[in-house]
């Protein structure tokens, strides 16, 4: 990373303020006033709009293995995946894509 | 007892079985945010002021990418546009609590809190407008503290952890992790698979724009397929 302390702090003071303000808007402005139904459909979407394409480039080509895919992490995301949608537990999907990396990473060794 | 303090202690009571996983996950963004360059005090900060760990990862990822920072900033609060949502959503249930506390509620108004408020102001619509606060502070009474605490741990042993542990990774399969329970509807399904696709297709574009386009296509592609599956029903 090639940030300065200034920017980093930057980053950090703007996210907290809009995360804020964004938790703050109908609570605490617009009282109990009912947003518009189509804004409402499209807010629903906005986690799994934006968390799988931050994702995706750095499982397809991980820096680590100089932008080439790699089997254990591809394998690694497929467990993280299956195990989150079926047990629906976080902990859980994370440490089984962890140690499925692992295995495989000694495995391919 | 009170009403009042009855609805905080069943607040704690409710929030226990995320007490398990709020630590570990704390630690590992501290970790990760120290591996990418972060300081542990710069770290700490971040989850103090912040609290919400799925944009704390994502900006954490950009800064070690080096994107710009009103990209990162950017990125960030479309993680967590959805609690414009949750503010939405239990305004009306807070008619009656004084302004210093709907405040400080918006401070800690996470993806937990807001569940189990939400189903306790449903399930029980004679809840006083007090005992309605004091249960949501105490669904984050224990949280709060345990999250900034993991995130200082995992900052403090971050650059403790040899490299052949692949932590690397630790963030795509954070995120995975994350989106797997997300997954619920056809909807939700054909969002994350438009973001997927349309990233890597728009991968070339500079400064992770990428993204943001894929995210806004996204969002509208959820909406699209609510629609038509709601028609279908109907």
């Amino acid at each position: 990373m090639t940030m300065s302390d200034a920017e980093i702090w930057t980053v950090i003071v703007l996210v907290a303020i809009g995360t804020y303000l964004i938790r703050f808007s109908f609570i605490g402005l617009i009282g109990d006033r009912d947003l518009p139904a189509w804004v409402l459909r499209h807010l629903r979407y906005t986690p799994v709009a934006v968390l799988p394409g931050l994702v995706a480039p750095l499982v397809l080509w991980p820096e680590a293995t100089g932008g080439n895919p790699d089997l254990p992490r591809l394998m690694a995301a497929a467990v993280t995946v299956l195990l989150g949608v079926k047990f629906k537990n976080l902990l859980l999907a994370i440490f089984g894509g962890g140690a499925t990396l692992f295995v495989m990473l000694q495995v391919m060794a | 007892m009170t009403t009042t303090k009855r609805a905080f202690l069943q607040g704690i009571r409710d929030s226990l079985p995320f007490i398990v996983v709020v630590p570990p996950f704390a630690m590992l963004f501290g970790v990760v945010a120290t591996e990418a360059g972060l300081s542990p005090l710069q770290t700490f900060g971040f989850s103090v002021s912040v609290i919400a760990g799925a944009a704390q990862f994502a900006a954490v990822q950009l800064m070690a990418d080096n994107a710009p920072v009103l990209i990162i900033v950017a990125t960030a609060l479309a993680v967590n546009l959805r609690m414009a949502m949750y503010s939405a959503s239990i305004a009306p249930y807070l008619r009656g609590v004084p302004f210093w506390q709907r405040a400080f509620m918006s401070y800690v108004l996470v993806d937990q809190s807001y569940a189990q408020g939400l189903l306790k102001y449903e399930t029980e619509p004679d809840l006083s407008p007090q005992a309605r606060v004091a249960y949501f502070f105490g669904t984050m009474i224990l949280n709060m503290p345990l999250w900034y605490g993991g995130t200082l741990v995992g900052a403090l042993l971050g650059s403790r952890i040899p490299p052949e542990y692949a932590l690397d990774f630790a963030v795509p399969i954070t995120f995975l992790a994350l989106v797997g329970p997300m997954l619920k509807t056809a909807a939700h399904v054909a969002a994350a698979f438009t973001s997927v696709l349309l990233t890597l297709v728009l991968a070339f574009l500079p400064y992770n724009l990428g993204l943001m386009v894929a995210a806004l296509v996204a969002m509208m592609v959820g909406a699209q397929v609510e629609l038509m599956v709601e028609r279908r029903r109907a």
